[in-house]
């Protein structure tokens, strides 16, 4: 499962790892900003920027060829719209896409890879975010943890009574069964969600979720900002001037 | 002596109509654990939403000397610490240390001393171990001590047990059996084990259709209502 990787990635102690949510977070967003205002040269300040991500995830000690294909999970979406703009001749544009697609996905990736979820959303609390907007990213998160292991009951229950997947779609039986365990799989996490929710009652929540982890904006962290600008604009910049 | 929970003419009514409390009294006293037997769809894990306000039907509910509403939830919910059934609906927050700060943390206690009282609570509970590990990579038993650890953890009077028993092997429903008996507070516990009832109980009651069919000791109760598990005879076949 992608969340629990990604989760348990988070839990380092690189220097990375260590920067306050809130610096890595306004990093991220002008990432996404410089590369998605990047016309002229997209090509070059996406290799660039894909330079930089690569060194930040060396510098984080993640796993570079899992986080790399990881993020490749984007690219079939994008590549509809990719072959839709070669169809119309435009070939830079899909390119466009493609690239910077993927490296939003790896830069956002990097982000979730090198913060506990909590700490990211109790950063963004501190910027602004309304809180019962981190509040559902919250409960979306716990919950995608209660659909794949409900999904994975389901499964084993559907392999013990020998059901198999093959075929699925073009088998109207089976298409049915399966379109029917969709069903039975959101009202099962439905009712287990709700368990969750009385449970969190029960101890207290109320409107917000409280961690145990500090938020300390420290000069490290000012530092870690102030490359970010240095490098992405420096990048950008000379993408765009010399070459 | 004032009771620790005093419910007094309780109904109550799914959406769907089914009545499921059906004019239940029932008290708790100081230093009592009360076991509570019934069928199952008896209305004795509706009883023990009622306690801390997660339902609310008609009549009265009041907790060390607190009526169960609105504005008293919060310190209702620190008095009285309901163990679900299912650790996995309980465990949620990312690592074990989190997740048994969590309730605290709700209190409205600063960082450290929740830290501590987190760190106390798994100490009590023999998990101090695992403080740093995700909850779902704990066995069934450990998830129901770090479960109990989240309850304690907020310094409750009263534990409200579901059916604590269920999915633990029996080393591990010996060794939880033991935890809870050395555990000071009051307890309700649901349950279908009578063996667990036993061990722990010093009053049972039985439910019918949302009522107190009965109450007493726990042998008199097992007694009374047959809910003792009866020796089956093997037959031939089975035997060969």
């Amino acid at each position: 499962m992608h969340h629990v990787v990604l989760d348990r990635w988070s839990r380092g102690a690189s220097v990375i790892h260590r920067r306050d949510a809130r610096a890595k977070t306004v990093a991220t967003l002008m990432f996404l900003v410089a590369l998605a205002t990047a016309h002229r040269s997209f090509l070059t300040v996406g290799l660039g920027y894909f330079a930089i991500l690569v060194a930040v995830m060396i510098a984080a000690r993640l796993p570079l060829g899992a986080a790399l294909a990881r993020a490749a999970v984007v690219l079939p979406f994008t590549a509809v719209f990719a072959v839709i703009s070669l169809a119309a001749g435009e070939p830079l544009a899909a390119m466009a896409l493609v690239e910077k697609s993927y490296l939003s996905a790896l830069a956002v990736l990097v982000l979730l890879s090198t913060t506990p979820l909590p700490e990211l959303l109790h950063g963004l609390e501190h910027m602004g975010v309304p809180r019962y907007l981190l509040m559902v990213v919250q409960f979306l998160y716990r919950y995608l943890f209660v659909i794949s292991e409900e999904a994975q009951h389901m499964r084993a229950a559907a392999q013990a009574k020998s059901a198999s997947m093959r075929r699925v779609l073009f088998d109207r039986s089976k298409f049915g069964a399966a379109a029917g365990a969709l069903g039975v799989l959101f009202a099962r996490s439905y009712a287990h969600a709700d368990g969750i929710h009385q449970a969190m009652l029960a101890r207290g929540f109320q409107d917000r979720f409280r961690t145990l982890s500090r938020h300390a904006f420290r000069r490290a962290d000012a530092v870690f900002v102030m490359a970010a600008v240095v490098l992405l604009a420096g990048a950008r910049f000379f993408a765009e001037v010399w070459i | 002596m004032e009771p620790l929970v005093d419910v007094r003419d309780l109904h109550f009514q799914y959406d769907d109509g089914t009545v499921a409390l059906d004019g239940l009294n029932f008290r708790l006293f100081h230093g009592e654990t009360v076991a509570v037997f019934g069928a199952n769809g008896s209305g004795k894990t509706t009883f023990v939403l009622h306690l801390n306000g997660l339902l609310t039907g008609q009549g009265a509910v009041s907790v060390c000397g607190m009526p169960v509403e609105r504005k008293t939830l919060a310190r209702v919910r620190q008095k009285i610490g309901l163990v679900f059934q299912d650790s996995d609906n309980q465990l949620f927050m990312p690592t074990v240390i989190e997740d048994v700060a969590f309730g605290p943390l709700n209190l409205g206690l600063d960082r450290d001393e929740a830290q501590a009282r987190a760190h106390a609570a798994l100490d009590e509970v023999g998990m101090a171990h695992v403080s740093g590990k995700a909850p779902y990579h704990l066995s069934a038993g450990e998830k129901k001590r770090v479960a109990i650890a989240g309850i304690l953890a907020m310094r409750p009077e009263i534990l409200v047990l579901d059916e604590p028993t269920t999915f633990l092997d029996p080393p591990g429903q010996t060794a939880l059996l033991e935890l809870l008996d050395r555990l000071p507070q009051a307890k309700i516990l649901v349950t279908h084990d009578v063996d667990c009832a036993r061990v722990l109980a010093n009053r049972a009651v039985f439910f019918d259709k949302g009522r107190i069919a009965g109450e007493g000791s726990v042998e008199e109760v097992i007694a009374r209502f047959h809910w003792d598990r009866t020796p089956l005879k093997r037959s031939a076949s089975s035997r060969s």
